[in-house]
């Protein structure tokens, strides 16, 4: 059963559920009690689980987490807000050296079910320290999984997924997406955490995009098909496990590949991406695989996102230089 | 709001209860603690001591990777640990394998992390004693979150945060002690000042007139122990522990004490410490301190100092036996404890290992 709803109503659908369906579920950051998280995420879920189960803490994003890990390691399963992208740093080591390592240190007899919910990337004119996509330090440590959905159907489930996982989970929640409705069928099967899907059918060459650059990859292929240019668009929503199958057997269906993704680009997810299809497909590709990225500079001020933000034509533009004099 | 804080204060000296002569101190609001607990941390006090010798004599033969070695700490290793049930939980830095020993967890798992066959040898939840953290005060949060946990779900579990001098100036202590505040959390912290934080002196830790000072800004009651006295250390401890299972909160505790020997094997106190500075120290031994006390008031005798012995020696020559084994280490280990669930990428890496070993002829 279909409905239209924002990422923002799914994720609030899907911590509902979560709690609801298994009483050790443990909502907490700062600002989700009351007044329901800054986006509104956890909106009314103190009202209905009480303050035991969904609470504010003090300010301090290095205490969540360690606090959460210790939960974690005592039967409880945490879901933790960081608020903003850049606002998770001062977690970053407790993540890092704790969360992704417990099951490691103890030879697999304590693991960390928790999530750490981090609303990232920009496109809505947040000032310094609201925008940054921060993939990539968390895909680099071993030990953790890295989400990022780009739909609201997605949204739910992989947020069920992520709870319901042994180990933690870093699920980012693209914020220019969180008010953007489409349909969906929050009672369909998940597939779970490591599946990459194919958004859109196409011929001519693959965009691989994932989170916040999923609507920019299938605008551009609308755009291409005016143009009378197929394409085909791959969502990875999951970073960590990364679906190397789903992945290259789309390049390998059309040849041609354009990685977009909204951080810097350097020594990126989008440049692993680019590393891993290479070699095992490179026998397959017609041209070298492309890649429309953030560029390599501190997330700008609002008034000059648009220029960092990969755009449609920005996209066309790499499209059109995929060596298409060869067969 | 402002809150009356004379009663968060700790006391203006450590509360000591046997003084290095051995002779009781009699102290207002703080009692002796029975003969049959004296008794039982002297015993505890010889195997840490011993442990303490033997484990620095493996790393001389090369058997242990590194060794930070407690001697003259073990009346803080010993108490920390007798003072829980064991329900209840340990949460313990690099340099408190002796207190691990000490909560009945096998030697040689206690020391696997420092021989380096795996970052850490025993089952946290079976022993509740949990890894060993390096980084300095990260685990603390994890204490309040086990102790949260454990009240969320009605237990009356409460955990025992040791940590080091050093690590008061990390962010993570501040926010641990916080939120154990906040949150009327069953934590007691016992913070370890022996002085040096590696090669830095307390002076360049903190301008507190205390650490157990540091509490008040908190809301936790702050307490300092004389942590050469095994005695006081259990009288405060333990009554920290019942305030904090009788649902009081936390308690930060400074025990002061001194690292007489060098950080680890790897470490020269020379160049920052003078052997004057070390000498009162060793006049402040724990060991010999509460071995004097016994003997005066006869709580025992030579048959029950010679059982003790032996029980410490057996457990050196089960870690002698224990590490004088190469450990069996398994590649496969690697690969198998990242995930609940290996990735694809994980498998596929570990069947490439396997298969170069297999060239090899070593798998």
């Amino acid at each position: 059963m279909t409905e239209k709803l924002t990422m923002a109503n799914a994720l609030n659908r899907a911590l509902r559920d979560a709690l609801r369906a298994d009483d050790t579920v443990m909502v907490f950051g700062e600002d989700v009690g009351p007044l329901g998280g800054v986006f509104r995420i956890t909106d009314g879920l103190t009202a209905e689980f009480g303050d035991q189960r969904c609470f504010d803490t003090p300010l301090a994003e290095s205490g969540i987490l360690g606090m959460a890990i210790g939960m974690a390691m005592n039967g409880l399963r945490p879901v933790v807000e960081m608020q903003f992208d850049a606002f998770a740093y001062p977690a970053f080591e407790q993540l890092v050296s704790h969360a992704a390592k417990m099951r490691n240190r103890t030879r697999g007899k304590v693991g960390v079910p928790l999530v750490i919910r981090v609303p990232y990337a920009g496109g809505v004119g947040g000032v310094e320290h609201h925008c940054d996509s921060s993939e990539a330090y968390y895909a680099h440590t071993p030990g953790l999984h890295v989400v990022a959905p780009a739909t609201p159907e997605d949204a739910y489930g992989l947020l069920r997924r992520a709870i319901e996982s042994p180990d933690p989970v870093v699920f980012l929640e693209p914020k220019k997406l969180y008010f953007s409705r489409a349909e969906a069928d929050l009672s369909k099967p998940v597939p779970p955490i490591g599946r990459a899907v194919v958004r859109r059918e196409g011929t001519d060459a693959t965009l691989i995009a994932y989170g916040p650059a999923v609507p920019v990859a299938l605008e551009a292929a609308e755009a291409a098909a005016q143009e009378g240019r197929s394409l085909q668009v791959v969502d990875l929503r999951s970073i960590v496990p990364f679906d190397d199958e789903t992945v290259c057997a789309a390049v390998r269906s059309t040849g041609r590949a354009v990685v977009i993704a909204e951080a810097a680009g350097f020594a990126s997810v989008s440049s692993e991406v680019v590393a891993r299809v290479t070699e095992r497909c490179f026998h397959s590709l017609a041209a070298p695989i492309r890649r429309v990225t953030g560029f390599d500079i501190p997330y700008p001020p609002p008034k000059l996102e648009h220029v960092q933000l990969p755009s449609v034509d920005r996209v066309l533009d790499v499209v059109d230089e995929l060596q298409w004099e060869y067969a | 709001m402002t809150r009356d804080a004379a009663h968060l204060l700790p006391s203006a000296e450590p509360v000591t209860l046997i003084d290095p002569d051995g002779h009781p101190v009699p102290q207002v609001g703080h009692s002796m603690p029975d003969p049959q607990a004296l008794v039982r941390a002297y015993a505890a006090l010889i195997t840490a001591r011993r442990f303490n010798d033997q484990a620095n004599a493996l790393v001389r033969q090369g058997r242990l990777a590194v060794y930070p070695s407690s001697h003259g700490q073990e009346a803080c290793q010993v108490a920390c640990v007798q003072v829980l049930g064991d329900g209840d939980w340990l949460f313990p830095t690099y340099r408190d394998t002796a207190a691990i020993v000490t909560r009945g967890v096998d030697p040689v798992q206690a020391l696997t992390l420092l021989r380096g066959d795996w970052h850490s040898g025993y089952d946290p939840l079976q022993t509740r004693v949990a890894p060993q953290a390096t980084p300095l005060a990260t685990h603390l949060l994890h204490a309040v979150g086990v102790a949260h946990a454990a009240r969320l779900r009605g237990e009356d579990t409460v955990v025992m945060a040791v940590c080091g001098d050093g690590a008061t100036s990390e962010g993570d202590f501040h926010e641990a002690l916080n939120f154990a505040a906040v949150f009327r959390t069953p934590v007691v912290f016992l913070v370890q000042n022996n002085e040096y934080a590696i090669s830095v002196p307390l002076a360049r830790q903190t301008a507190a007139p205390s650490l157990a000072h540091k509490g008040i800004g908190y809301g936790v009651k702050g307490e300092r122990v004389d942590g050469n006295d095994v005695a006081a250390l259990l009288r405060v401890l333990g009554d920290a522990v019942d305030r904090a299972r009788a649902g009081e909160g936390p308690q930060l505790v400074e025990a002061h004490t001194y690292r007489v020997q060098a950080h680890t094997n790897a470490d020269d106190p020379g160049r920052y410490r003078s052997e004057d500075e070390v000498a009162p120290w060793l006049g402040r031994d724990p060991l010999v301190r509460l071995e004097a006390y016994l003997g005066i008031t006869k709580l025992i005798n030579e048959t029950d100092r010679s059982r003790f012995v032996e029980h410490a020696e057996a457990l050196a020559a089960r870690m002698r036996e224990g590490l004088g084994e190469e450990p069996v280490a398994d590649y496969r280990e690697l690969f198998a404890y990242v995930y609940a669930e290996p990735t694809p990428q994980l498998r596929e890496q570990q069947s490439m290992v396997a298969d170069e070993m297999a060239r090899e002829g070593t798998a």
